[in-house]
């Protein structure tokens, strides 16, 4: 059924199309990134294909490929034919995939969505801004070098100036435990083990050095500087 | 002269302003279920723009995916859609059956089929429920919460635990049906189908209600597409799209059962096509327990897959070495990527993988339904009135956990 899908666009695009695969029974269509939006809209309004369901767009990141970093793929439906299929393109990072935006309203969202948790932008679309995370938030967390366990910096609070926020644990705190140091796999190291060993041998990445962590770790200590006079003085006329 | 009555003399200062008034409606409002900030700009009582925020549940399930074993998922997915979580559980088990080619015993299917219909049952009952009781009507709210709970307690018996049971395992399920499961469910039957009798008494003739609900938050079906609205809410719009029927997995295509759909894609019709559902899965539950054979394996006959027996763990040491390994270093799955989805309890419910043939996926995207239904909602509320907010957005039945994962 999703055959058909695959023949036809490699009837219509011929040499465009970089790849099909049907691993697993999933139809899939590799296009390269600048085909991305004329395949997915003339899906949509071909008289044969009519994928007029969309269904999800995402992203994967592959850190350690050399020729673009990361997939992002696209899932539709025919809802005449029930036909699916998968789209597929690969984006270098700081490439810009263009926007489906305006072929499927739902595009709007998950593209959001992707360039909250990857840093890919979509060019042309609407209203890029992230959508799960908040605006101060630093970094993109479904990157495979964003460490799991990374503390984030304090956001002022916005328009009232002077309350401040302390995260109630510390900054070395959280889950140390992972099955792959992209860190360390990144910058070539062969540290491929999980930290949760690397505490028992004294491998374990801490988070002191991380800039955002001596900001953190800065405040925390300016504010304990000016609560604790305050608190000898308490104390001392308490007695 | 009263300083009240100078202002009236004052014609400039009574004057309204015509610019449109700003309000933020949550992220704490008792009507966004879950935690959703809507920022609205009202003219008068009509909402003129609207911008809806998700994310103040995200917890980070796609990136703690990637960390654990295959199996350590199942808790999380749990808690993606708290209110049937043993959907979640069969989809994502299935999403990792489907990576590793392997299908569960016949017993097993029916059972994941019973209690996940149990589950859309539960669901559809909490969403009912809610939409009636934000408009005023309490009392089927609590007559179909109580249902609810006999069926949650058919749950807590099969899986020891109410909400999030963690009951799925890669390969069959954590234990096989207690020897009283049939019956349980065939006694909670006649008055899951009272209930909803009882419900319709009290809402469908119900002035109130029917002004609320009828012809308020219209999606057409042109839009549903667009937006990738699936579940009972494309189908309130006139798709007749159900996973179950248009690509069956584990027995659905041995079960005889309607699709419910509906015409105008308003408030009424969600609410309908929801009521009509339940009637739905209990059908495919009579027919599935007359189907389901009673003795057999629950589990595929694969040691690198599924767990071996406690007894055998605590007395042999293959088994321990099998056990260790298998928690330890999670099963192995072999490389590649793969799109799994079933029907949730608020439409298709996607696990797309990515193994790279460790014992850890190496990325877990999870499709949430809810998602796309809200994406939609916004096409809904514009236009309307404040107040058509609340029946709404509950009958899209976002569910926080799975919509911010």
């Amino acid at each position: 059924m999703s055959q058909a899908v695959v023949d036809r666009l490699n009837a219509q695009f011929g040499e465009r199309v970089l790849e099909t695969s049907d691993a697993f029974g999933d139809h899939e269509v590799v296009v390269a990134l600048k085909d991305w939006v004329e395949v997915a809209q003339f899906m949509k309004d071909d008289g044969d294909l009519q994928m007029d369901h969309f269904i999800d767009l995402t992203a994967v990141d592959y850190p350690e490929r050399e020729s673009a970093r990361f997939d992002v793929v696209l899932m539709t439906r025919s809802s005449v034919t029930g036909a699916r299929i998968r789209l597929r393109t690969h984006a270098k990072d700081g490439e810009e995939p263009g926007s489906l935006a305006g072929t499927w309203s739902g595009a709007n969202w998950a593209e959001r969505e992707v360039w909250d948790m990857f840093g890919i932008k979509f060019n042309g679309h609407p209203d890029m801004r992230r959508i799960l995370l908040y605006e101060e938030f630093v970094g993109h967390p479904l990157r495979k070098d964003y460490p799991i366990d990374k503390a984030q910096p304090l956001v002022p609070y916005r328009e009232v100036s002077d309350i401040d926020k302390l995260p109630p644990f510390g900054i070395e705190e959280g889950q140390p435990f992972a099955r792959i140091d992209w860190e360390s796999r990144l910058s070539g190291g062969d540290n491929q083990v999980s930290p949760a060993l690397g505490v028992q041998q004294g491998q374990r990445r801490t988070l002191s050095d991380s800039e955002a962590a001596q900001q953190v770790q800065a405040r925390i200590e300016a504010r304990m500087a000016q609560e604790a006079p305050e608190d000898a003085a308490e104390e001392g006329s308490g007695e | 002269m009263e300083p009240a009555d100078e202002l009236l003399n004052d014609q400039a200062s009574l004057e309204l302003s015509a610019d449109p008034m700003r309000l933020n409606m949550g992220p704490s409002h008792p009507a966004m279920h879950g935690t959703i900030r809507m920022v609205i700009d009202l003219d008068g009582e009509t909402l003129v723009n609207l911008d809806v925020q998700p994310g103040y549940l995200h917890r980070g399930f796609e990136k703690s995916c990637e960390r654990g074993t295959w199996a350590q998922v199942f808790p999380y997915a749990d808690r993606l859609n708290y209110v049937s979580p043993m959907l979640n559980n069969v989809g994502w088990a299935l999403a990792v059956e489907k990576l590793l080619e392997i299908e569960v015993p016949e017993r097993c299917q029916y059972y994941r089929v019973i209690l996940g219909e149990l589950a859309r049952i539960s669901d559809h009952f909490t969403c009912n429920g809610a939409s009636a009781m934000e408009l005023g009507a309490f009392t089927p709210f609590l007559w179909l919460l109580k249902v609810r709970d006999w069926v949650w307690d058919i749950l807590e018996r099969e899986t020891g635990a109410r909400m999030t049971h963690s009951f799925g395992r890669i390969g069959g399920m954590a234990a096989p049906p207690t020897v009283n499961f049939k019956d349980d469910v065939l006694r909670v039957i006649p008055e899951v189908h009272k209930v909803v009798k009882e419900t319709e008494i009290m809402l469908l003739r119900n002035r109130i209600f029917l002004d609320r609900m009828q012809g308020v938050g219209v999606l057409t079906k042109a839009q549903a597409l667009s937006y990738g609205v699936t579940g009972p809410m494309a189908r309130s719009t006139g798709i007749p799209y159900d996973v179950r029927k248009d690509h069956p997995y584990l027995v659905y295509d041995r079960f005889d059962f309607d699709v419910p759909v509906g015409e105008d894609g308003d408030n009424w019709d969600r609410f309908m096509v929801r009521l009509e559902e339940i009637r739905q899965s209990v059908r495919i539950i009579e027919q599935a327990i007359e189907q389901m054979p009673d003795d057999g394996p629950i589990n595929v006959d694969d040691p690198r897959i599924v767990y071996p027996e406690k007894d055998d763990v605590y007395t042999t040491i293959e088994a321990t070495i099998a056990h260790f390994k298998l928690v330890m270093e999670g099963l192995r799955t072999p490389k590649g990527e793969v799109y799994s989805f079933t029907e949730g309890g608020n439409g298709e419910l996607g696990f797309h993988i990515v193994s790279d043939g460790s014992g850890t996926p190496y990325r877990v995207r999870v499709r949430p339904p809810c998602w796309y239904n809200l994406a939609a909602a916004r096409e809904m509320l514009l236009g309307g009135m404040i107040a058509d907010i609340i029946p709404t957005f509950g009958s899209v039945n976002m569910i926080g956990g799975e919509c911010d994962r």
